[in-house]
């Protein structure tokens, strides 16, 4: 293993922890984009997914929906949006959104589906209005399903703004993509493991938050 | 990063500016079935080594609570780890050559089972008791009630998961080609290279085609498989 | 008094559950909606308090359109118990009982107050009162729902086949519970159940439903089972079978009511513990 060792002696090499290359900076940059795509997603996505939820209506458009645009290629949306609206942070955002955007509806719409209908009936009828009814019930008890659905979004986007690299962006993909342009494997290997404990660090946070976050039933 | 075996289907390089769409498709057409059919290979295999994995795994999960809970904890685990970086650790795990298309296979089967891990346990756990327990009762050996009564009946949620990983593995496989690996996602990478959008609108569309192609054969192979499904019920 | 006049019910799937139904029913008693699943007695039930509105005639809550009222303000005014208790899985049970009381701007402290005492009246023991539903048997989670029926003290109870889904020994300990509060509280009762022998325990009035709403006998126990309208009463009721003609038959040395088929119902009391008959 010793392609490991080198990636682990180029992890532990101080000079890699500074400047704009270093990665307190690209950690930094991949969980800021994370942090933006998610809270845009989420604020466009959740909203539409309780109202679905809710009122029972376009479900079908919905699932419809969800699925294309997971079917859709990560690559070839991100190297369409740069060509068609040029270098900068907003084109790659608007990729990463539109991508981030099934796991959020499917997580809201299906957490409110998870609600007993009986439930939601008895709280009319001891005389909740609507908006009573989906902010005490509904949403309560949905939450660990919209988590869920939060979660899925977040390490879908660090994954990825990992390749987004690919087409300029910054973040902690660089390490792969400049690693790869010249042939420098531990620097790619070393890139990718910090990477992979983001990520699981990420999903750790959300397992507890779910945890805490989910009313006793 | 073009292959060399490209290059030599390429005789001439039309320029962006001057091709329509349809035309640089039908100029380019056998390349494209080239990228197409290994992307389709690519695609396939990790979804059926996923299965045949997962299923006995995931039959495994459902009746052990206990292990079964530490199984699917492992699984969203890994499917957790994201693709990229899993490509390139895999080769240095394995000292397998980075253009070898055995690791994509392999980091794909590995999402796969991790995906399908969750829907053969749900499945199993889905078939009623009181089935398993009259099939036992009318005689049937222990292999017989997993295989014969078991399993069919699981076979609407495999079926489902199946699908769901076929769309996510046909989407994932147009990573490769930022290691090496070529296929449709080859028109993206060239495409961007070259300033050419409409490369990669045909290869968006393609994977698209490609995967509702491949989410029709597994629902054909179910339904075959299934006849049982398709009687309506009064 | 409620009253429902020609009320009628056609879904927005063609179903007409309810075809014409008119009613009156008294104040301070209770009147049982009986009849097999699909007769539409819970839709009737449920336009009292506008979870359903009709498509024809009129429900009036002394001589009140409903449809006049605003229905949140409505519900929050009736007191509605339903089968599942329907209680909010995510609150304590004084919570789900002080629900009603704050959704109507009764401040928190006093909330409690009446919660509790709402929860000592349907005789639930006061040390549940901090635990979730999902921890509580299924008859002590049904008394809960009569509780946060009861709580914010409404003329009118509404009670969708209550006692349905817990076993018969509990189902017997929760209707000579309701008996007593009704003879303490005496509101006004709608009570839907397909159990013909909860309908005749509870009634005070009895209507016999069939297909559509249409009414087949109402009266009081007594009164149905002394005559029967027709011969679809006859048979709901059991009169057709065995079961309910009795007789007593002298059985070594003790006088014992037995059925038309000799099976024993029961042992003739003596007249002091006589009540009267309705």
């Amino acid at each position: 293993m010793s392609v490991f060792s080198q990636a682990m002696s180029w992890l532990s090499d101080g000079a890699h922890w500074q400047g704009d290359d270093g990665f307190p900076h690209r950690i930094a940059q991949h969980v800021g984009y994370t942090a933006l795509t998610v809270a845009i997603a989420t604020a466009i996505a959740v909203p539409l997914g309780l109202w679905i939820g809710h009122t029972g209506r376009l479900r079908g458009l919905a699932v419809a929906v969800t699925g294309a645009l997971r079917a859709l290629p990560t690559l070839g949306l991100l190297t369409l949006m740069v060509l068609w609206r040029g270098i900068g942070l907003t084109p790659p955002t608007i990729a990463l959104v539109v991508l981030a955007i099934p796991p959020l509806l499917a997580g809201a719409y299906a957490g409110l589906e998870s609600v007993d209908r009986a439930t939601v009936d008895a709280a009319r009828a001891i005389g909740m209005t609507e908006w009573q009814v989906l902010g005490r019930v509904e949403i309560p008890l949905a939450m660990p399903l919209i988590l869920g659905g939060i979660r899925s979004a977040v390490l879908q986007v660090v994954a990825t703004a990992t390749i987004a690299a690919y087409i300029g962006l910054g973040g902690l993909g660089r390490y792969l993509i400049d690693g790869l342009a010249v042939r420098d494997y531990p620097q790619m290997l070393a890139g990718s493991l910090v990477i992979v404990v983001l990520a699981l660090v990420l999903d750790g946070c959300f397992a507890v938050l779910q945890r805490v976050l989910s009313p006793q039933r | 990063m073009p292959t060399a075996g490209r290059r030599a289907c390429w005789a001439t390089t039309p320029t962006p500016e001057a091709s329509a769409s349809v035309t640089w498709f039908l100029d380019n057409l056998s390349y494209i079935r080239g990228l197409a059919w290994r992307h389709l290979w690519l695609s396939v295999l990790p979804v059926a080594l996923g299965f045949v994995i997962a299923v006995p795994i995931g039959w495994y999960a459902a009746r052990s609570r206990r292990i079964g809970g530490a199984l699917l904890t492992i699984g969203s685990l890994v499917y957790t780890i994201p693709s990229l970086p899993l490509l390139v650790i895999i080769p240095g795990l394995l000292g397998t050559s980075f253009l070898d298309p055995t690791n994509v296979v392999l980091v794909l089967t590995i999402y796969a089972v991790a995906v399908m891990l969750r829907s053969a346990a749900d499945g199993f756990a889905s078939v009623p008791r009181a089935v398993v327990d009259a099939a036992r009762a009318s005689g049937y050996a222990r292999w017989q009630q997993v295989l014969l009564v078991e399993l069919p009946l699981a076979g609407p949620v495999l079926l489902a998961g199946v699908r769901v990983v076929s769309v996510s593995t046909v989407s994932l496989v147009t990573i490769a080609p930022l290691i090496g690996v070529a296929n449709l996602g080859s028109l993206f990478t060239d495409g961007f290279q070259r300033y050419f959008t409409t490369e990669i609108i045909i290869g968006v569309l393609c994977v698209v085609v490609l995967a509702l192609v491949l989410d029709l054969l597994w629902v054909l192979i179910g339904r075959l498989a299934m006849p049982w499904l398709r009687v309506s019920t009064r | 008094m409620i009253e429902y006049r020609s009320a009628a019910k056609t879904f927005a799937d063609g179903t007409e559950a309810v075809r014409e139904f008119s009613l009156t029913l008294p104040s301070r008693s209770t009147t049982v909606l009986v009849g097999s699943s699909g007769c539409g007695k819970t839709t009737l039930l449920r336009m009292v308090n506008r979870m359903v509105d009709p498509t024809g005639g009129q429900v009036l809550i002394d001589d009140v359109d409903v449809a006049s009222r605003n229905p949140v303000e409505l519900r929050r005014s009736i007191g509605y118990v339903m089968q599942h208790s329907g209680l909010l899985p995510h609150r304590k049970v004084v919570d789900n009982v002080a629900t009603p009381l704050l959704l109507g701007g009764v401040r928190r402290r006093e909330a409690r107050t009446r919660a509790l005492a709402a929860l000592e009246t349907v005789g639930l023991d006061l040390a549940l009162a901090d635990r979730y539903p999902s921890q509580l048997s299924g008859g002590q989670q049904q008394r809960v729902g009569v509780a946060r029926g009861l709580v914010a003290d409404p003329n009118i109870l509404l009670m969708d086949e209550p006692f349905g889904a817990v076993d018969p020994i509990v189902r017997d300990e929760l209707q000579q519970e309701l008996l007593r509060l009704q003879r303490e509280l005496g509101k006004t009762i709608v009570f839907v159940t397909h159990d013909i022998e909860e309908a005749f325990r509870l009634g005070d009035r009895v209507a016999i439903l069939e297909k559509g709403g249409k009414t087949a006998q109402v009266g009081s126990p007594a009164q149905i089972l002394a005559a029967p309208a027709n011969d679809f009463v006859r048979s709901f009721v059991g009169l057709d079978r065995g079961r309910r003609t009795l007789r007593v038959a002298e059985i070594g040395g003790q006088r014992v009511v037995v059925d038309a088929d000799g099976r024993p119902a029961g042992v003739l009391g003596d007249d002091s513990h006589a009540g009267s008959v309705g």
